[in-house]
């Protein structure tokens, strides 16, 4: 079988991703003028919020993508191989996002207003016992220095996960040298890993997004953020697969990965239910003051509709839509799902930043989307640079074969 | 009671029993079944078997699992014995979704593997023919269904010039029964004749 070795961007991609870009770039100025700059600090809120959600979003999304990487590759699982040119590409995303939202996030930190995060209101948190009693982890030195090396560290073992990766494409190695590289792969896997578990399933969320409700807490949060963004990139890898076969690419993937694929995004959104349900049902049941007012605006107050409706995308959607076998070796079924799940799960986003800052209305989302669309054209633009750089199908990796035969 | 005459051929090796089982379809005998020792991934595509509905089977068992523990525990806290547990209303379903998730994959599960044990024809006391009882162990068994147009010889010949080891003309009885081998042995005895 002939390959196609490289991606090649063709001209409706770029255009696509440039004018998402612009759209982004443009709703952030529309966002800046009507509430960025306003006198108010509660309008100035709602521009550092949505930047917040979808930076943080976007930037979780495409680590995830590194993150399934790791995961192969500590298992020893061949049945990626073929198409694992893709979750890296994405994941070379990192840095530019990463620090897009770093910039936004140490802004908010150090900009003066305390709308968004109350803990850096110093003043305010010395009369605060909870704050107070919290104030050895949410403080703006441990906030920046935990910030910065987490994105850099996620940069770094990506990149050098991504480099060894990329080193096969030389020519075939031998059994001994094939088995040097996998255990090189699987230690720098395993240091990403702990780094992962460090950064995304636990502290990134607390810091990042759960200060945002600075006195609750919940302690399932971390993994209900990392189940999250992980099913929105598993949903973002099927979406590459789907498209770089439509275009003829990856001659060594079919409907098995595919289908491997959906029941990844199909596990996964269960996995996020059954979290969603553990830190509501809790919370409902014992019913305490200072645990139910994150509850309050969401299932009460007016983020009602946008709280049960991406529970109905996230669960009901591929649940229902993804159970069958058929639909997960669909190539239609299954580029609809992903962009359901991505959808549904920024969706998601926005419920869980949003009533922070604003806690009486729900501000107009065109705005966020808009961003949005900013965001995926970036994400489409540095992916599909990187598709390009390299070989599609890394032939030569020891693993190959394993993927080439692989049938579930 | 059916008993039916069938060629059963036996083979002792994989690689020799996919393209026999290929070539045994083309020429339009009937396979009645292909016995092995484990499970062989592709034969079933090769022998041209429908997937299975097991699947659906367990999604209408789970809704019906979802349903028996709503309706039971609506009409239990609300109708028949409603309690005030904790201020909460009697009608408090998130406090019951683990119940409603046991109750459907209990049902589901099985549901499943009842259903799975009816279509293998698995009980306990229930009683089957085996072709050749080495397909438990060390060979691969192909029963051909005998119809009327059937030529025996030529069967006979067909299996053994597709490569196997060893075919013989039985009468076996195809559904189960219940009772013991040797009392009832004589069931498929008399279809000799």
């Amino acid at each position: 079988m002939s390959i196609r070795e490289k991606f090649e961007i063709t001209k409706k991609y770029s255009l696509l991703s440039y004018v998402l870009m612009t759209i982004g770039v443009l709703s952030v100025l529309l966002l800046y003028i009507n509430y960025g700059s306003s006198e108010d600090e509660h309008d100035r809120s709602r521009f550092w919020a949505s930047l917040l959600q979808n930076s943080v979003f976007f930037l979780l999304v495409v680590n995830a993508a590194m993150f399934f990487i790791c995961t192969t590759i500590l298992a020893w699982g061949g049945w990626a191989t073929s198409f694992r040119r893709i979750p890296e590409a994405i994941s070379s995303a990192v840095p530019v996002i990463g620090i897009i939202c770093g910039a936004i996030l140490l802004a908010i930190v150090f900009g003066g207003d305390h709308a968004i995060y109350h803990w850096t209101d110093t003043e305010h948190v010395k009369h605060d016992p909870i704050l107070l009693h919290k104030s050895g982890f949410l403080n703006k030195t441990f906030f920046t220095v935990w910030t910065v090396l987490t994105i850099f560290l996620w940069w770094v073992l990506g990149k050098k996960i991504r480099s060894l990766s990329h080193s096969t494409d030389i020519g075939p190695m031998g059994v001994e040298v094939g088995k040097k590289f996998i255990w090189k792969n699987t230690i720098w896997a395993a240091l990403f890993m702990i780094v992962f578990s460090l950064t995304v399933m636990s502290t990134i969320p607390w810091l990042w997004l759960m200060s945002i409700d600075a006195h609750w807490y919940s302690t399932m949060y971390s993994w209900y953020t990392f189940a999250s963004t992980f099913v929105s990139g598993m949903a973002l890898i099927a979406l590459y697969v789907v498209y770089l076969k439509n275009k003829g690419y990856l001659e060594y993937t079919n409907q098995e990965h595919l289908h491997d694929l959906g029941k990844f995004m199909f596990g996964f959104s269960v996995f996020w239910t059954y979290l969603w349900f553990s830190q509501y049902m809790l919370i409902w049941y014992s019913n305490q003051p200072e645990e139910t007012i994150y509850f309050q605006p969401r299932v009460n107050g007016v983020y009602k509709i946008v709280f049960f409706f991406s529970l109905i995308i996230n669960f009901l959607g591929p649940l229902l839509l993804l159970m069958k076998r058929d639909a997960k070796r669909n190539y239609m079924t299954i580029t609809l799902l992903a962009v359901l799940i991505i959808f549904g799960h920024w969706l998601d986003f926005f419920q869980m930043v949003h009533p922070g800052p604003s806690r009486d209305h729900v501000p107009m989302i065109l705005y966020d989307l808009g961003i949005a669309a900013g965001f995926v054209g970036l994400i489409m633009f540095l992916t599909g640079r990187t598709l390009s750089k390299h070989a599609l199908v890394p032939k030569y990796h020891p693993f190959f074969k394993e993927s080439v035969i692989h049938h579930t | 009671m059916a008993v039916k005459k069938f060629i059963v051929g036996s083979f002792d090796d994989e690689a020799v029993l996919f393209p026999a089982v290929k070539q045994v379809r083309k020429s339009g005998y009937k396979i009645h079944d292909v016995f092995t020792p484990f499970p062989i991934h592709g034969l079933d595509k090769v022998m041209g078997l429908r997937d299975t509905s097991i699947h659906t089977a367990g999604f209408i068992y789970g809704i019906t699992g979802t349903a028996t523990a709503l309706g039971f525990i609506t009409w239990v806290a609300t109708k028949d014995w409603p309690l005030n547990i904790g201020g909460k209303p009697f009608f408090s379903l998130p406090a019951w979704i683990p119940i409603i998730f046991e109750l459907t994959v209990l049902f589901s599960a099985v549901g499943m593997v009842l259903t799975f044990c009816y279509l293998c024809q698995m009980a306990p006391f229930v009683k089957k023919d085996h072709f050749n009882l080495r397909s438990t162990d060390d060979l691969f068994v192909m029963a051909l269904e005998c119809t009327e147009k059937t030529n025996e010889k030529e069967a006979v010949a067909f299996l053994q010039n597709v490569g196997a080891t060893d075919v013989v003309v039985d009468y076996k009885e195809t559904e189960w029964w219940l009772g013991r081998y040797d009392k009832e042995i004589k069931i498929f005895e008399k279809g000799k004749q």
